[in-house]
């Protein structure tokens, strides 16, 4: 039984196979990463195992689980948590109720007591907030936890929106460019953090990622798309000095 | 300004933030406890009327403000509240008990309405709970027996412990007590998870699905709660207005509820009183100034709601923030001052989203 594991997967909408018979599998424990130029269907696949699209064929399972058919708001108590490619924070709150937010799915407390916030409730919520202090912690973000979203910069938004979905405490990770938008030394911090992630955290990251520097940096494994095909899959050097890659990239026959 | 210290977790859990908190509140808590002795008859009465307008207006700010689904049916779940409470009492229910009977009426139709409804976003909601309350309008009108139909129903003064309430500041002091009550019940809730999973729906539901937030059930128990506030504040209107008819509840009070809340500052707590504050005394003010007016200007029919619609462009246009809004920018002034930087509030350009997936 695989960690997770997707097969045969595809999705169209209408004439256009965005997803187009992609197998994959991922151990625990390593840093996956799904690379491609823009269109390949990476972001397809994502929101495939975040159950916001229906594949049209195929199956994703997790540690064993069938997870195709899995409700949206299910996949999080699964154990998979994701960023988004454009950074979907809750923009009026601050960040350390953003990253409460992230607690949601351990939370027990029936609501007809949040209602009256008795002494359990107060209790729960100290343990969520430690919890929270440590990706706090981790993260670097002490400084920015009282400050709103919309007043912060890029760069921090997207650091925080990885520590959002480090809240869930999942067992696979999914980001979804990490390192777009940032300045080439915040994308070092985001290559050790993913490190770090992977080593001390011990979660299991598959990722979308463009900037070829930080794929090297941390990848243990790299599976290429093109129009929504798989075109190669191994090391880092493997994928990048396959024929078939250097031609969706820079064009040529292929 | 003041610099919090903070040495524990509980700091960000307590609603009184610091000593500043428990001060101003509880002046203000004096402030309307006193009120009654100062007042006379007219103006406890338009105070009442400005407390159950607080609650209405809170019961809105849950589902709109703090959850974003605008709702136009609001009046309707006011109505539901009077009537079911006038209708209880009628039956002998005492009215400490018949209250909370209403309230919870009140929150069940509103669960009854949100679990279509919560499969819907946006526009759609809206004119859905616009169909609901022209529903419950005619309802009202053809179920006579309970409801007295055109006729209308008288609605008696509320027992308590035996003892009649005839006082305006009487009826003033348990309006004030139920509008407190539920103040602490929203908060509360605010604080609490459930409260951090509506402001995620609100913000954006793909992102709060991906977090394992269940959308759907968040939005309906935001209208449950948001109905059964209404309800209640309902419940205290009959008393107060001491007849129903149906038209007391029709679509100029639901646009009222939404004007108060998005004047008074759309998703937060301060707002909906701040607005029940602007509208509850511009009724007053009008009444006045249509003595003073010329009787061409002063009789002119729909003077009413032609003011609320230029207050509330004004508002959309200068102050989207409301009333509340622009006291945090003066306070954000004051406490900088002189550093405060021009651009604290400049509303920047938000980063593109995620397109949407449905």
């Amino acid at each position: 039984m695989s960690f997770f594991e997707i097969e045969n997967l595809s999705l169209s909408f209408g004439g256009v196979k965005a997803v187009d018979d992609v197998s994959f599998r991922v151990t625990q424990g390593e840093v996956f990463t799904i690379v491609g130029p823009n269109g390949a269907g990476k972001s397809t696949i994502f929101n495939m195992i975040s159950s916001f699209y229906a594949p049209n064929a195929g199956r994703i399972t997790f540690k064993g689980t069938d997870i195709t058919q899995a409700r949206a708001d299910a996949i999080a108590r699964i154990g998979i948590a994701r960023t988004f490619q454009n950074i979907e924070l809750f923009e009026h709150s601050t960040v350390l109720q953003n990253l409460l937010i992230g607690r949601e799915i351990h939370n027990r407390v029936p609501v007809l007591r949040q209602l009256f916030f008795d002494r359990g409730v107060r209790r729960a919520e100290l343990a969520h907030r430690r919890k929270v202090e440590d990706v706090i912690d981790f993260l670097e973000l002490a400084h920015y936890r009282n400050e709103r979203i919309a007043n912060l910069p890029y760069g921090v938004r997207k650091k925080i929106e990885l520590g959002r979905a480090l809240c869930v405490e999942p067992q696979l990770l999914l980001l979804d460019e990490p390192a777009s938008g940032l300045n080439p030394e915040e994308t070092e911090d985001m290559g050790f953090w993913i490190d770090d992630i992977k080593r001390d955290l011990g979660i299991t990251v598959l990722m979308i990622e463009h900037d070829m520097s930080l794929v090297n940096e941390v990848s243990d494994r790299v599976l290429a798309l093109n129009n929504g095909r798989v075109i190669a899959e191994g090391s880092a050097q493997e994928v990048q000095n396959h024929p078939q890659v250097v031609a969706a990239y820079l064009g040529g026959a292929a | 300004m003041r610099v919090l210290f903070k040495t524990d977790y509980n700091q960000d859990i307590q609603i009184a933030k610091h000593s500043g908190y428990v001060f101003w509140y509880g002046l203000l808590l004096l402030a309307v406890l006193a009120a009654p002795a100062v007042l006379d008859t007219y103006w406890i009465n338009e105070l009442t009327r400005v407390l159950i307008y607080a609650l209405a207006g809170l019961g809105l700010m849950v589902v709109t403000g703090f959850t974003g689904q605008v709702s136009l049916g609001h009046a309707a779940f006011m109505a539901v509240g009077a009537y079911a409470h006038t209708f209880l009492m009628m039956q002998g229910v005492p009215f400490l008990l018949s209250l909370p009977l209403a309230a919870l009426i009140s929150g069940l139709i509103g669960l009854m309405i949100a679990i279509p409804a919560s499969r819907m976003t946006g526009l759609y909601l809206t004119i859905a709970s616009l169909a609901f309350a022209i529903v419950v309008e005619d309802v009202i009108i053809h179920w006579e027996s309970v409801t007295g139909g055109n006729r209308g129903m008288a609605v008696d003064p509320p027992v308590l412990f035996g003892y009649m309430i005839f006082e305006a500041w009487e009826y003033y002091y348990i309006v004030l007590a139920l509008l407190i009550g539920a103040l602490a019940l929203v908060l509360n809730v605010l604080r609490a998870p459930l409260g951090r999973a509506m402001l995620a729906v609100r913000d954006s539901e793909i992102s709060a699905e991906s977090l394992g937030i269940r959308v759907a059930r968040t939005k309906v128990l935001a209208f449950m709660l948001s109905a059964a506030l209404t309800g209640l504040a309902g419940g205290l209107f009959a008393h107060f207005i001491q007849f129903l008819s149906p038209e007391t509840f029709g679509i100029i009070l639901s646009i009222q509820l939404l004007l108060m809340i998005v004047v008074g500052g759309l998703g937060t707590v301060h707002g909906a009183i701040y607005g029940a504050i602007l509208i509850g005394f511009l009724e007053a003010s009008i009444s006045i100034l249509k003595d003073v007016l010329p009787p061409a200007i002063g009789n002119q029919p729909g003077l009413e709601p032609g003011l609320f619609g230029v207050i509330l462009v004004l508002f959309i246009i200068f102050e989207p923030e409301g009333v509340y809004g622009r006291w945090v920018k003066l306070r954000t002034f004051l406490e900088n001052f002189p550093f405060y930087r021009r651009n604290t509030f400049k509303r920047q350009r938000s980063y593109l989203k995620t397109e949407r997936m449905r």
